[in-house]
């Protein structure tokens, strides 16, 4: 009986998670029709953003917040998987029982902050350090990247560190006693037994990076300007649209639906794409 | 006599050993040989201290700070009378060198996330043997060597957990007998596996004792008998008895061994 009830509650909750994701499809979709009619795919390449008079008209293109996002995201990934992969090995194979404790609660704590502290602090203290280091003027692609990637780290290193925690100390004893040095252990027992983990965790980074507004408006500059280097200022989707959303009218709010619609895409594409090549091979 | 024909392998000397953090040594004053080309059984009831024994034969305790040992065991030469103190090696490629002479095989299959062939390749690639004709070679041999060759051979390049237990067990002694170790150390290989698994395994431990000398921590004392030449009774870190396995069983010189024996208590 109890049985029942709880598969009927499952069935019903992974039912609705699937609507849920259809409806917002729909929502999206359906709010973009005025842009896509307009614009169709030349929306995807073109670099203007500019309402027309009397708030009617107008020429949008996604170029610029698209290409703003993809590379802060890249820049952020990058920067974070090798640095969060280090600290997950160095907190389970590495670091001494007694500073495994404080040092794993730190990494928690930092994985809970809300990212409009991250943004703050960036802009306050880290964007003048980009600047001197790189030039610039402080805000732009590269400092969101590299705050981007000091948020997910934590939150990355953690989920890593907790899978590579569920590798069994007899297989690690069992290559210890053929002869593997530390080394080798990780690289060919614990990080392959955890790969699911570890890929899991990397694909959750991902789409945090990707949706991030807060931090990133801080950041980022939030110009419509195509960056010519890393360190220029430029925008990206959820900032443009957190922005510009009160004022939008008609097809420049058709078109941010668009760009929404974008970012869905992508994100669903990327974790998609990632889950069924990575997982899908579970051959060993 | 024959037994003047016996050569020492090892020879547990005096020893200690601590866990971190215990009160008290967990071994208390262990001394035993193991020799050449026989099978020495560790029994005891629950808890007193044959897996311990079992892995500072191979220093496995050091993957984990904080153990003490005190006293000796030292390691004898295949070819010539030279021994050395296994308890005095300190550098991490020492005990590498150490644990390739002196393989283990645990409880619970542990084959590796790779493929059959992988999993038996990989110690002899921590070696630095790239040939590949090379490999091949040694990984059939010790397939054969391992009775895994015939249900394996087809399926080398599949994943070693798509076997089944006593398959998975299997492939873990030749991963190890790729090594050509002298000594092997098992932690109740058997105790995890259906009788006509156990039935396997313990054929080919007694088939593999030909090349190479072999330690066994075992509960079945049906087991400890057929299998072993030699057999250790433990009783709460002690080794109470050491001898011939016929003696052990059929004469004990200690009432508490012959009580172990008789299952008079367990
Ligand atoms: N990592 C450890 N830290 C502290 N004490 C330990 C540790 N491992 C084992 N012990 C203790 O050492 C004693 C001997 O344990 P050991 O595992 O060697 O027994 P065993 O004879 O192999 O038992 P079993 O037949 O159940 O496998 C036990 O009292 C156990 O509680
Ligand atoms: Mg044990």
């Amino acid at each position: 009986m109890r049985g029942r009830l709880f598969r009927d509650f499952s069935l019903f909750s992974a039912t609705l998670a699937f609507f849920l994701l259809v409806g917002i499809f729909a929502v999206l979709f359906t709010y973009a029709q005025e842009s896509l009619h307009t614009f169709g795919f030349d929306f995807l390449y073109t670099e203007i953003w500019e309402p027309g008079e009397d708030d009617e008209g107008g020429i949008f293109g996604g170029y610029i917040p698209i290409l703003g996002t993809l590379m802060s995201t890249l820049i952020a990934m990058i920067l974070a998987t090798p640095i969060a992969m280090g600290i997950a090995i160095f907190l389970t194979e590495i670091a001494h029982a007694k500073i495994v404790k404080p040092f794993s609660i730190a990494i928690e704590l930092l994985a809970a902050i809300p990212s409009i502290i991250y943004g703050m602090w960036g802009l306050f203290y880290f964007a003048p350090i980009v600047q001197s280091l790189f030039g610039g003027n402080g805000v732009g692609l590269l400092t969101a990247g590299i705050v981007l990637a000091i948020m997910v780290i934590p939150f990355m290193a953690a989920i890593t560190r907790d899978s590579m925690n569920t590798t069994p100390d007899v297989l690690k004893e069992s290559a210890y006693a053929i002869g593997a040095t530390k080394f080798e252990v990780i690289k060919d027992v614990v990080m392959p037994y955890s790969k699911g983990g570890i890929i899991g965790s990397i694909i959750l980074s991902l789409g945090r990076a990707l949706g991030e507004t807060m931090a990133v408006a801080f950041l980022i500059g939030s110009v419509m300007t195509l960056p010519g280097k890393i360190t220029d200022p430029t925008t990206s989707i959820p900032v443009l649209l957190a922005n510009n959303f009160a004022e939008a009218q008609d097809l420049e709010m058709s078109s941010m639906y668009y760009l929404a619609l974008i970012l869905f895409l992508v994100s669903f594409i990327v974790i998609a794409l990632a889950k069924f090549y990575f997982l899908g091979r579970k051959k060993y | 006599m024959a037994k003047n024909e016996l050569k020492k392998v090892m020879e547990v000397k005096n020893l200690f050993f601590t866990y971190p953090g215990a009160p008290e040594p967990t071994l208390k004053d262990n001394n035993l040989s193991i020799y050449e080309n026989k099978i020495t059984a560790l029994i005891g009831p629950s808890g007193c201290g044959k897996s311990t024994l079992l892995r500072a034969m191979n220093r496995i305790h050091d993957l984990y700070p904080g153990f003490k040992y005190e006293g000796e065991i030292n390691l004898f030469s295949r070819q010539s009378e030279k021994m050395e103190n296994i308890l005095e090696l300190r550098k991490e490629n020492e005990l590498i060198g150490l644990r390739q002479r002196i393989g283990m095989i645990f409880q619970k299959p542990t084959p590796f996330p790779m493929s059959i062939y992988d999993n038996v390749a990989y110690g002899l690639r921590l070696q630095g043997i790239k040939n590949k004709g090379e490999l091949d070679g040694m990984v059939e041999e010790a397939l054969k060597g391992a009775a895994i060759w015939k249900e394996a051979k087809d399926r080398l390049k599949e994943s070693a957990m798509g076997m089944s237990g006593g398959q998975q067990q299997r492939l873990c002694i030749a991963r190890s007998v790729a090594l050509k170790p002298e000594i092997l150390l098992f932690d109740e290989p058997t105790s995890a596996l259906d009788p006509i698994s156990t039935g396997a395994i313990e054929e080919l431990i007694s088939e593999l004792k030909k090349e190479i000398t072999i330690a066994i921590v075992t509960h079945n004392m049906q087991q400890a008998s057929r299998l072993s030449d030699y057999t250790t009774f433990m009783y709460l870190g002690d080794i109470v008895e050491f001898g011939e396995t016929e003696k052990i069983f059929l004469n004990p010189e200690e009432k508490l061994t012959e009580d172990y024996i008789t299952g008079r208590f367990g």
